[in-house]
């Protein structure tokens, strides 16, 4: 079995599964955030069970609209923290507290490899990055698991992503799952797991590969995964409370196809309105006039991604007339840039920081579109009207392409700064 | 179970963000959001889908997000089915979810007309469409998406099912 197929065995306590059964699983843990949380507690009261199945195995975090930037949200907010209190939920992540779920969920130790983790959003198949089976759910399929701790899940038929070669400097995690998002289309990989392997996925940081599975569900997997080794072990160890057992692809394990990308000469990636299969190479898309350019988001506002925006602007100027959002991913990120002084080199390029949150990738508030304004962002989503105005035009590149483009006024090959 | 209703078309790869934007995403009352249902695409939809209309579609329909408001959306605006050749994978659990029949069929695009008068048979994958005679199959959903699906949705199923083993 590979490793998307073992997970699931053990969650639903089978010696076996294959691709196509229908699974009843145990879920390992349970997350939502402010926007899909509150109906889920509303329908989870529907149901009429009193309590929660495990509070141990839930996480809760407000990410999207915090702090509450309308009273709408606030109301939202206010049921989130009703219900964590009346659970006895203790992994609430408050304002100040948390961050961009996703990332809350890594870096607090929620996440172990061999587990299966849902989440209602649609980017819980980052998780994959730390070993775990991590799918998005909708919100009346998480009060249905507030409430049994199980769920039904088909067996996924699973595509391995093979990776080779040496990436040009500026070149990155990013650029390759835009590149592979590219090649297979938006639904490539509808309802299948993606597992990445191959030396430069083995050779990339835990950051790099979080990027990475996190954008699976582009090309419409159920999960990204990866196969957890030392460098993961010791991420969630430092962080974990409960012990781990990591699970691991056979060597003969069955894939439905086999894909082989070699980095080596792959560009800067540009993913155009607005479809995230509509890629091209940045070199076809440079001098494109921006408005406004965002480093942030669950896919690209760690700390190694700021650290790289911060490295191209340090001691510059980005172009009048832009505006440079950054939000880091989380409490921790924007702790940790605070004390790199990465904070600090970005606002004196005139970068507008903003605390952790969803925020512009999301379309909440923190930096939102008018018509007829273009955007280039870290982020994962360039729908129309997803930052804003329909009228609006978003182009997903790396944060050095952005940091870049910011620098320049125009989208910019970070490579010939 | 048989569903009627006339075809809305729309096109491939159909998105969360266009079914319902964001910004609306604060309020929980699903009749509000139905007035927002589609409107990155047509604001004039939920006029429209107020008689009751059936979504047909291209591939990948609702691709994105996990918001269960989208199928809410289209639901409370009118919508009594959706055929597309192929859905999201979130998106389509959320609408079974609730109770919104959603019907794969590979040529349904191409055989059908804006205005068609169509008649969905859910148990046997059967599509009629009326305007313009003809027959085409879908897939079956398995028997226990169906049982989700006449419940109601998954909180009415759930129920049945812990009240069934005394839970509840």
């Amino acid at each position: 079995m590979n490793i998307s197929e073992k997970i699931l065995a053990t969650a639903s306590g089978r010696k076996e599964v294959s691709p196509g059964e229908i699974v009843e699983a145990n879920v390992n843990m349970a997350m939502v955030n402010d926007i899909t949380g509150p109906l889920a507690i509303e329908t989870f009261h529907k149901i009429g069970v009193k309590k929660v199945w495990d509070d141990n195995r839930i996480v809760m975090v407000l990410d999207h609209q915090v702090p509450a930037d309308s009273a709408k949200s606030a109301e939202l907010h206010k049921i989130m923290r009703k219900f964590a209190k009346e659970q006895n939920i203790p992994y609430f992540y408050d304002v100040g507290f948390g961050g961009v779920c996703h990332q809350v969920m890594a870096e607090k130790g929620h996440v172990k490899p061999g587990e299966l983790i849902v989440g209602a959003d649609s980017h819980t198949c980052t998780y994959g990055a730390l070993g775990a089976f991590g799918t998005g759910i909708g919100s009346t399929e998480m009060a249905a698991v507030f409430a049994t701790g199980k769920i039904w899940l088909k067996v996924p038929e699973t595509i391995k992503v093979n990776v080779e070669g040496e990436f040009q400097k500026f070149v990155g995690a990013k650029d390759l799952i835009l590149s592979i998002i590219g090649q297979i289309g938006a639904d490539g990989a509808n309802y299948k797991a993606m597992e990445f392997d191959g030396p430069v996925i083995k050779s990339m940081s835990v950051s790099e590969r979080l990027t990475i599975c996190n954008m699976a569900v582009e090309a419409g997997a159920k999960t990204g995964i990866i196969n957890p080794d030392e460098k993961v072990m010791a991420y969630v160890k430092n962080r974990a409370e409960k012990p781990i057992e990591p699970l691991k692809s056979d060597v003969d394990a069955k894939y439905e196809k086999v894909v082989d990308v070699d980095v080596s000469f792959l560009e800067p990636q540009v993913a155009c309105p607005s479809s995230v299969d509509n890629l091209k190479p940045v070199s076809e898309v440079e001098g494109t006039l921006i408005h406004q350019a965002f480093v942030g988001s669950c896919t690209n506002g760690r700390i190694e991604d700021l650290r790289m925006a911060a490295e191209i602007v340090k001691g510059e100027k980005i172009k009048g007339g832009v505006r440079f959002i950054v939000t880091p991913a989380s409490h921790e990120v924007y702790l940790q840039a605070l004390r790199e002084g990465i904070l600090e080199t970005l606002a004196k390029a005139g970068a507008c920081i903003c605390n952790p949150t969803c925020g512009a990738c999301f379309g909440g508030h923190m930096g939102l579109l008018a018509e007829g304004e273009t955007c280039v962002s870290s982020s994962n989503r360039n729908f129309t009207g997803r930052m804003g105005s329909p009228k609006a035009k978003i182009y997903l590149a790396s944060p050095a392409t952005v940091a870049a483009s910011a620098l320049k006024g125009e989208i910019t090959d970070p490579r010939r700064l | 179970m048989e569903i009627k209703g006339k075809a809305v078309i729309f096109g491939d790869n159909i998105n969360t963000d266009v079914i319902i934007p964001s910004k609306y995403l604060t309020t929980l009352d699903p009749y509000e959001l139905a007035k927002h249902a589609m409107e990155g695409l047509n604001s004039k939809f939920h006029e429209k889908a107020r008689e009751g209309v059936i979504i047909v579609a291209g591939k990948n329909f609702g691709c994105g997000s996990s918001r269960e408001h989208a199928p809410i959306a289209l639901e409370h605006a009118g919508v009594r089915c959706i055929i597309a050749k192929s859905f999201a994978r979130i998106f389509y659990r959320n609408a079974i979810n609730i109770g919104l029949p959603v019907v794969e069929c590979s040529s349904i695009l191409e055989k059908t007309g804006d205005g068609d008068e169509l008649l969905v048979n859910l148990a046997e994958g059967e599509i009629v469409n009326l305007t313009k005679n003809l027959r085409l199959q879908a897939s079956i959903l398995p028997s226990f998406i169906l049982e989700i699906i006449s419940a109601g949705g998954l909180v009415e199923h759930l129920k049945r099912r812990l009240e069934e083993h005394g839970e509840l």
